[in-house]
């Protein structure tokens, strides 16, 4: 059987500022029909532009060389996507090869109902009647996971959860029944439990419809749970390319070692944890706790006429000193909303949340000032989170004015010198602005600027989330590093129970605004006591294919009983 | 981490290619670098024209006689006065000159007062948000559906009753064109301040307990100016035509006082009729050109502003570097800032493009 995709010798350069750039060099790869092929790589590698140039995407700024040899599922037609024109590539599109986004939400027009737009897809390829692309539609649905498809079809996309969605967008892909279907970063944007779910219904996609599956992403885990042959992109080239089980059990290249082994597995800090517990003294729990929340809720005012949103439910907990405490959550559960309220950038509405002493029920800013110098916060996007007109220098230093510890940001040089080093940064990159460091370094810098003070509490919501894999296993080592040297005690966030589990002594679960469980990572991580803490495990993919089979039926038990 | 003398990816760009429009002329390219080199070079003939009026013009601006006597009313061009003499007997080329000190006149005047005041009241409306930028947001509202002209027909006659000398006549159409204008500023810094008090590095500031005026100015209008050089050069444009609109309309400034081209357009209405061809044209001629001019420099920054309408050299098959963007060990401290980042994925189009402008 002739293979469905064959790319050779793609290469593909970038019109940009600053002239020519090459971001995909000399990629030769295949695609057996009913086969999933996983390009995985970090940011920049060029997995995305080499999927773009499969459905003829590119921007007009991006000049493409070499072949991308597309056949129809039947075998009957071969077409070179690059030498295709316009009109071309619109019939190829859809009924030969299809994409799924990586964000539901923006991929779906919110204007029309989700049957409009499945059959939109269906009659711009032949001459079909408008109720017979109706039923195709709600077949599609159907087959999908979407219950009840004969009501659901006449949908607006925000009726839908972040979860049906995808189900929608895939439906989509699928409907003209395609022998190719590219599917780029398609559960990064949607919680683990829902990610189980799309993984399985894609897995459908093959097993029932067929199709071959191009699946671009970062997430050695879904790579594990759903792909047949990896291909692993690094700078522009594959630099390797093997079976699923061969690929994780003996990597050959560098670089794929190093990418696999930056990959946080749950269960990796337990050790590191117990030591921790046992070298504090035994007076450390009569220690003054930093941060106390006793009951504490917080209400997002609704608009007129309509009841509030209830972010956060009657939580309660505490982080005593040189203590980590990691929050995990799905989106939504309230988890940012509680480092925002200790933090004093949201209002406590009920309840009582004491930090460092300070009742921030009702607080006033003026009152509070003087204890912002004792909490260090970093945030989620280490882009955004620096202003784009000021050096890194006089960021870090900004903390020190502010507080009146140095006059200006030039007498503060000597002490921000001495905080990048801390987070291993050259002394040098106080003088660049944000936009030339990389995210990682960003993010570093970002602690640089939290730890100025050296205050007793840290929040970090997110830090590491918009990293990549190896970045963010440096991140985290750093912050550690940084949490034994300094001693503060901090609330880490975070919706990834690998992560939360490498830096936390205490992890507790929200779900929904409420506290399902708290307790040391042994206890939550080991022997899940909620039913949720359960599902959320399980729904966890491991970066091991064998593994990953047996946690997959798991699930499926867990999903059955619950 | 050994490789630490290799960062140095991006050369730091020197202070002069800084410089706003020099920016963006070393970034255009093709049709884009002639629109703007063309605005340029004739705004930058006006401005010079402006400053050496007294120089470059054979007589004064409101000169009727020299020491052969009388000029004459509606001479035609030659001899001594190369573009005739209007329906007033004044010589036309001096006029069209003179004209270009009241229009730069006139344009710094009306900038620099709805700058400021625009500017101010939109970062403190943005910032602070509330009844005062709801009410804010109404007046200006309000002033925009005002047609401007009609708006500063009323000025000038409150402030200088019709007709005055230079200063007066300038500042009875700068404040009229401030007016209009204000909001124009207000909304731009507003928008941009709204924006950008919701980025996260203003929360950081929040958190880090800097006070209100300290973000206000430090983190916050820094960011927000970004698009004012743009809105000025289409303000600028539209000042002249304002101006313009006054005199022709009989508002202007006496032609005694200063020289103004939509005055001498005005008195040459019945001329035209009459054959009389070149008492009209230079002064016409002279607005449409500085509009011109103007507009094109603001349009093209407008498009370089924006990566979306940027223009960029086609690339060969085969050119570029691989982008450094890895982040294994080692390679993670040389990564290229931006990198591909800005190429992949949604984020095609970088965030520092203009939003949708004025």
């Amino acid at each position: 059987m002739t293979d469905v995709l064959t790319i050779t010798d793609l290469g593909i350069s970038f019109a940009t500022d600053a002239g020519a750039v090459r971001a995909v060099d000399g990629v030769t790869l295949r695609v057996a029909p009913g086969e999933v092929l996983a390009i995985v790589g970090e940011s920049g590698s060029g997995k995305t532009v080499t999927a773009k140039t499969i459905l003829g995407l590119l921007p007009e700024t991006a000049t493409a060389s070499g072949a991308v040899i597309l056949s129809s599922k039947d075998g009957s037609s071969e077409s070179d996507i690059i030498s295709l024109s316009t009109k071309q590539l619109r019939q190829v599109r859809g009924s030969d090869v299809s994409m799924v986004f990586q964000e539901p939400s923006t991929a779906l027009n919110p204007v029309y109902t989700v049957g409009w737009q499945i059959m939109e897809g269906i009659r711009a390829h032949g001459q079909v009647g408008r109720r017979e692309a109706r039923a195709k539609a709600i077949e599609i649905l159907g087959r999908v996971g979407i219950p009840d498809p004969q009501t659901r079809v006449d949908y607006y996309p925000h009726q839908f959860s972040g979860g049906q969605k995808q189900r929608v967008v895939i439906a989509m892909a699928l409907v003209l029944d395609p022998g190719l279907i590219v599917a780029d970063e398609p559960t990064t944007a949607l919680d683990v439990t829902v990610q189980a779910e799309i993984l399985d219904l894609l897995r459908r996609c093959r097993d029932e419809f067929g199709a071959a599956i191009v699946l671009i992403t970062h997430n050695m885990g879904v790579v594990a749970d759903l792909a047949d042959r990896v291909a692993v992109m690094y700078q522009g080239k594959v630099v390797e390319e093997a079976e699923v089980q061969t690929l994780f059990s003996s990597p050959q290249n560098d670089y794929t070692k190093k990418l696999l082994a930056a990959v946080p597995h749950v269960g990796q800090g337990v050790v590191h944890a117990a030591a921790r517990a046992s070298a504090r003294t035994s007076d450390w729990e009569q220690q003054d706790p930093v941060v106390v929340a006793d009951r504490l809720r917080v209400e997002y005012p609704g608009r007129l006429g309509r009841a509030g949103f209830t972010a956060v439910d009657e939580v309660s907990f505490l982080i005593r000193p040189g203590e980590v405490l990691g929050l995990v959550g799905e989106s939504g559960s309230g988890k940012t909303t509680i480092g925002r309220a200790i933090a004093g950038l949201t209002r406590v509405t009920g309840g009582s949340l004491t930090v460092l002493g300070h009742e921030m029920n009702g607080f006033k800013e003026r009152a509070f000032k003087k204890y912002r110098s004792d909490i260090g916060f970093v945030f989620q996007d280490p882009a955004s989170s620096f202003n784009p007109l000021l050096t890194i220098a006089d960021c870090v230093a900004e903390p020190l004015v502010v507080h009146g510890r140095a006059k200006n940001a030039v007498a503060a040089r000597k002490r921000v010198d001495e905080l990048l080093e801390a987070v291993q940064l050259p002394r040098a990159y106080g003088d660049r602005y944000p936009h030339e460091l990389s995210g990682g370094q960003r993010q570093r810098a970002s602690l640089a600027r939290a730890l100025a003070l050296e205050p007793p509490l840290l929040i970090a919501d997110e830090p590491t989330s918009a990293l990549d894999v190896s970045v963010q296993a440096r991140v985290l080592e750093l912050f550690a590093e940084l949490q034994r040297e300094f001693g503060f005690a901090a609330l880490f966030i975070s919706h990834d129970l690998a992560v939360v589990d490498l830096v936390a002594d205490r992890i507790a679960v929200l779900y929904r605004g409420k506290l399902v469980e708290e307790g040391t990572s042994a206890e939550v991580l080991g022997a899940p006591q909620d039913p949720y803490t359960q599902r959320l495990l399980a729904s966890l993919p491991v970066p091991d294919p064998a593994e990953q089979a047996l946690r997959r039926e798991g699930l499926r038990r867990l999903r059955a009983a619950g | 981490m050994s490789d630490l003398t290799s960062v140095a990816t991006t050369p730091k760009r020197s202070l002069w290619s800084r410089v706003p429009v020099v920016h963006q002329l070393r970034q255009s390219m093709g049709l884009q670098r002639g629109m703007l080199i063309a605005g340029l070079i004739i705004t930058t003939l006006f401005v010079l024209t402006a400053i050496f009026a007294p120089v470059l013009a054979p007589y004064g601006y409101s000169q009727l006689r020299d020491a052969d006597g009388a000029f004459g009313a509606q001479q035609p061009p030659g001899g001594s006065h190369p573009l005739g003499t209007t329906v007033s007997g004044y010589d036309v080329l001096s006029r069209v000159l003179w004209g270009a000190q009241t229009a730069l006149f006139v344009i710094i005047v009306a900038v620099v007062l709805s700058i400021f005041a625009g500017v101010f009241l939109g970062l403190v409306s943005g910032y602070f948000g509330g009844w005062f930028d709801r009410i804010m947001v109404v007046v200006s509202d309000a002033v925009y559906a005002f047609p401007s002209l009609l708006l500063a027909i009323v000025m000038s006659i409150v402030i200088s009753g019709g007709k005055s000398n230079l200063i007066g006549g300038v500042f009875a159409a700068a404040i009229s064109i401030t007016v209009v204008f204000i909001p124009q500023y207000f909304r731009v810094i507003r928008a941009e301040t709204v924006r950008i008090k919701a980025e996260a590095y203003v929360e950081s500031a929040r958190v880090l307990g800097a006070s209100n005026t300290r973000i206000m100015f430090r983190h916050v209008l820094r960011n927000a100016t970004r698009t004012l050089p743009l809105i000025f050069t289409l303000n600028a444009s539209e000042a002249i035509l304002t101006l313009a609109g006054l005199g022709f309309l009989g508002f202007g400034i006496e032609p005694t006082a200063a020289s103004e081209w939509g005055f001498d357009l005005n008195r040459a209405l019945s001329d035209v009729t009459s054959g009389i061809w070149w008492t009209a044209l230079f002064p016409g001629l002279a607005i449409v050109l500085v509009v011109l001019g103007i507009t094109l420099v603001g349009e093209s920054l407008n498009d370089l502003a924006d990566p979306r309408l940027r223009g960029r050299r086609a690339v060969a098959q085969t050119a570029g570097v691989v982008a450094q963007t890895s982040v294994v060990p080692g390679g993670t401290l040389a990564a290229g800032p931006g990198g591909l980042n800005g190429l992949e994925g949604a984020a095609t189009h970088p965030s520092d493009g203009l939003e949708a402008g004025s």
